[in-house]
């Protein structure tokens, strides 16, 4: 990157998803120096850290819209306009928002942001990367003229043109979706809540995108509980040690500094715009039965 | 959401084990045990609590309480079952390898739940024979 010159700093977030992350480990490797911004204990940055993390050679700043674990929306905005006023290269990864909530790279003052389509119901494989006019990148490929010489290769063209109607239905419904699904939102989570004791809600209870559900149970194991919901036909995930490959729980809760034996019992339930009041009711019928089950068993629970 | 079954566990897991996560045999506790062990799971820290009533030297009752996986869960439902009835010889003869083999294999990352299982029984029986040689 000719951009070392400049100077070496990233400044990025605890909670980045892992196409972040690992690239940052990368560069960091390279000789970059990357600074990891820590999160309030609801999972969102502080913009205060943001800018005490701010050194005279930090050259690009890379922060997520929403969290994609647990959903809380970050000042992406805030930080935008502290980069632009610094000259520091600013990108969001909208990955979780765009087509939930608006996503402006001119409100955001982001020069690149990211965003995926098959998190749009558009087809997989496909996405984009938009690029401020006169802001330079390198070549990711090099090969031909397409995609400006920036990702050269014959074109997915039946890729793009899906993604390209799938975003225009996401704006178009955006905002009908997003009130739909914010109202199963609380009514789940409230529900669980409710029903179920020595539970908590992961995340922020309102600064959160429409379509995320993370709560944790304690004395139960979340591997034990996907397995359970998925015999009712319910699809969740979780951030227990045990449901990762790799035996390492999720690094977005630990960062958040939740306790493990909550980290232990998360479950993430994302909804979809095909989700109706009735499947909410049936998980808040099913829940506390499956919860009480494993509890049960389990040495933890008294 | 859909409310259709899938099959196999998260499609990772056998039938024998979905049938042990499910339905687990011996699953509770025993108030007047003669030996309650408990065994951490230093990889992912899962905890498993058996509890074993012996007569004659033979494992009469044994019952357990696991927090972890599926794995873990279905591990200590067979283990208990394959040494309820056997002799405290025979029980710390069964290694964490039969309890994966009787439950159709595990993949590689739950290998350690079987572990456990093993581990606990051991340490159940151990704990009676200390006791025992004390009086
Ligand atoms: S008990 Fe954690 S992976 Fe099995």
């Amino acid at each position: 990157m000719q951009i070392k010159k400049k100077g070496k700093h990233i400044i990025t977030s605890s909670i980045e998803h892992h196409a972040v992350l690992d690239a940052c480990k990368f560069l960091e490797k390279q000789g970059f120096e990357v600074t990891y911004l820590p999160v309030t204990p609801e999972g969102i940055v502080r913009v205060e850290d943001f800018k005490e993390a701010l050194r005279e050679d930090t050259i690009l700043a890379t922060v997520m819209h929403v969290n994609n674990e647990v959903g809380t929306i970050q000042p992406v905005e805030e930080i935008g306009n502290i980069c632009r006023e610094k000259g520091i290269l600013f990108h969001v990864d909208a990955v979780q928002s765009f087509g939930k909530i608006p996503v402006n790279v001119d409100d955001l003052n982001a020069d690149l942001l990211s965003v995926s389509a098959h998190k749009i119901y558009g087809p997989k494989g496909v996405g984009c990367l938009y690029i401020r006019r006169g802001t330079k990148i390198q070549n990711l490929l090099h090969g031909g003229g397409q995609e400006r010489k920036k990702r050269p290769g014959t074109e997915n063209v039946a890729g793009i043109v899906g993604f390209g109607v799938a975003a225009e239905l996401a704006i178009k419904e955006m905002k009908e979706d997003s009130d739909k699904l914010t109202k199963l939102r609380d009514k789940l989570i409230n529900g669980l809540m409710e029903r179920i004791s020595d539970v908590k809600l992961n995340g922020h209870p309102t600064k959160r995108i429409c379509n995320n559900v993370n709560v944790s149970f304690k004395y139960v194991e979340g591997e034990s509980l996907l397995l359970s919901l998925d015999m009712k036909g319910i699809e969740a995930s979780s951030g227990s040690a045990c449901t990762s490959g790799s035996l390492e729980p999720s690094h977005v809760l630990q960062a958040m500094g939740v306790p493990y034996e909550f980290i232990h019992g998360s479950v993430r339930m994302t909804l979809g715009r095909d989700n109706t009041e009735e499947d909410i009711n049936y998980v808040l019928e099913v829940f506390p039965e499956i919860v009480e089950r494993l509890r049960e068993m389990s040495p933890l629970y008294q | 959401m859909g409310k259709e079954k899938t099959k196999g566990g998260l499609n990772m897991y056998s039938e024998i084990l979905m049938d042990h996560f499910t339905n687990p045999r011996n699953v509770g506790e025993i108030k007047d045990a003669d030996a309650v062990a408990n065994v951490g799971n230093v990889v992912c820290g899962d905890t498993m609590r058996i509890y074993i009533k012996v007569k004659d030297d033979i494992i009469e009752d044994i019952k357990f309480k696991t927090f972890g996986c599926g794995a873990a869960i279905a591990s200590s439902s067979i283990a208990t079952e394959m040494v309820k009835g056997k002799t405290l010889d025979e029980a710390l003869k069964i290694t964490n390898k039969e309890i994966a083999d009787a439950l159709g294999g595990l993949p590689p990352a739950k290998v350690h739940c079987s572990v456990m299982a093993a581990d606990a029984i051991k340490k159940a029986i151990e704990q009676y024979r200390e006791k025992t040689k004390e009086n």
